[in-house]
């Protein structure tokens, strides 16, 4: 039977079969309670979490740890803030031990206004990680050859940003994304940071994209709970747009109503 | 001895890591650590010792994009 674009899809990452393709970060959410709402809402599988100092008695790792055990998603650790590959590999050295796993997002932030990803830090980091046995999902630029090189590092997904993280501009660039979606046509390939609305999540995946990883918008939308759901809907359309094969656009119209048996077709017009 | 931990000068009496968190009253079970930007791992804490200057890291599960 032929394959429909409406059958099931799921998403493989490093051997790991998911039916949603929307990862939700978990950072910025007005209360814990409509952060798990919202994780709810949006069917994420996976959520992005983070290591950050403790201090002694508070035990605030502890409580944030049970409250997303207790949802059973599959936890994706970063190395945000980190701007060094030695603080890179030894944040998901330190994420591997605790939240045990060996995937890792890896963010090696080269530059302040833009958080772009220092990508000479992130193939260096990318391939001590994989030869130690990690799974890693780098938060990269668009740039095609960075890609080559972090797929040769030991990468199986590839994470290129839309947009600057928490910016909500949207795809700045879809040309290249269109281009590394041709260039890599096996590759997992997950749009990470920059998104705003639904409708940018619905358009990266019409180019074909795998997946979208966002937070911000989801976090700081005013109902959190009504845009993580809103997200989880536009990526879905978007998925099922682009595996429904969507036409090409034309310069002239064309009526969509047959013309053959029009009333008055006969008729000379003014 | 006098050591950085999480980026604060303090004065410990702790002389290996594993001490230094059962001084600062840490729950081992649920951090990790480095030590001069090196992994250390639960099982090799005992063993770290530490001494002057030392810097310290101790992390713990947060929310993240």
């Amino acid at each position: 039977m032929q394959e429909r674009a409406s059958d099931a899809d799921p998403l493989g990452l490093y051997g790991v079969s998911l039916a949603s393709r929307l990862i939700i970060g978990t950072a910025q959410y007005p209360s814990p309670a409509i952060l798990a709402e919202a994780i709810r809402a949006a069917r994420a599988e996976i959520v992005t979490v983070s290591l950050r100092r403790e201090s002694g008695a508070s035990r605030a790792g502890e409580k944030f740890w049970a409250l997303i055990r207790d949802l059973g998603v599959r936890v994706l650790p970063n190395t945000a803030g980190c701007r060094t590959v030695k603080e890179a590999v030894t944040t998901a050295q330190m994420a591997r031990e605790v939240f045990n796993t060996s995937w890792i997002k890896l963010e090696v932030i080269g530059e302040e206004d833009t958080l772009q990803p220092d990508v000479f830090g992130l193939v260096e980091a990318a391939a001590i990680l994989s030869r130690d046995g990690f799974q890693v999902f780098p938060y990269t630029t668009e740039d095609l050859v960075v890609a080559e090189k972090l797929l040769r590092a030991g990468c199986d997904v590839l994470m290129p940003w839309g947009a600057p993280i928490g910016t909500a501009r949207g795809l700045n660039n879809p040309y290249a994304l269109r281009a590394l979606r041709a260039h890599f046509p096996q590759t997992p390939l997950i749009v990470d940071a920059g998104l705003g609305a639904p409708s940018h999540a619905a358009a990266a995946m019409e180019l074909g994209f795998d997946g979208i990883l966002l937070n911000t918008a989801i976090a700081k939308a005013g109902d959190p709970v009504a845009m993580a759901r809103a997200f989880a809907l536009g990526v879905e359309a978007g998925r099922v747009g682009y595996r429904a094969v969507p036409m090409q656009p034309r310069d002239m119209a064309a009526p969509s109503t047959p013309v053959i048996g029009t009333p008055f077709s006969d008729l000379a017009r003014a | 001895m006098r050591i950085e931990v999480n980026g604060k000068r303090l004065e410990v009496a702790a002389e290996t890591l594993a001490a230094l968190l059962d001084e600062l009253e840490y729950d081992e079970r649920h951090v990790a650590t480095a030590l001069n930007q090196a992994f250390v791992r639960k099982v090799d804490r005992d063993a770290a010792r530490l001494k002057d200057d030392d810097r310290v890291e101790i992390v713990s599960p947060r929310q993240g994009g």
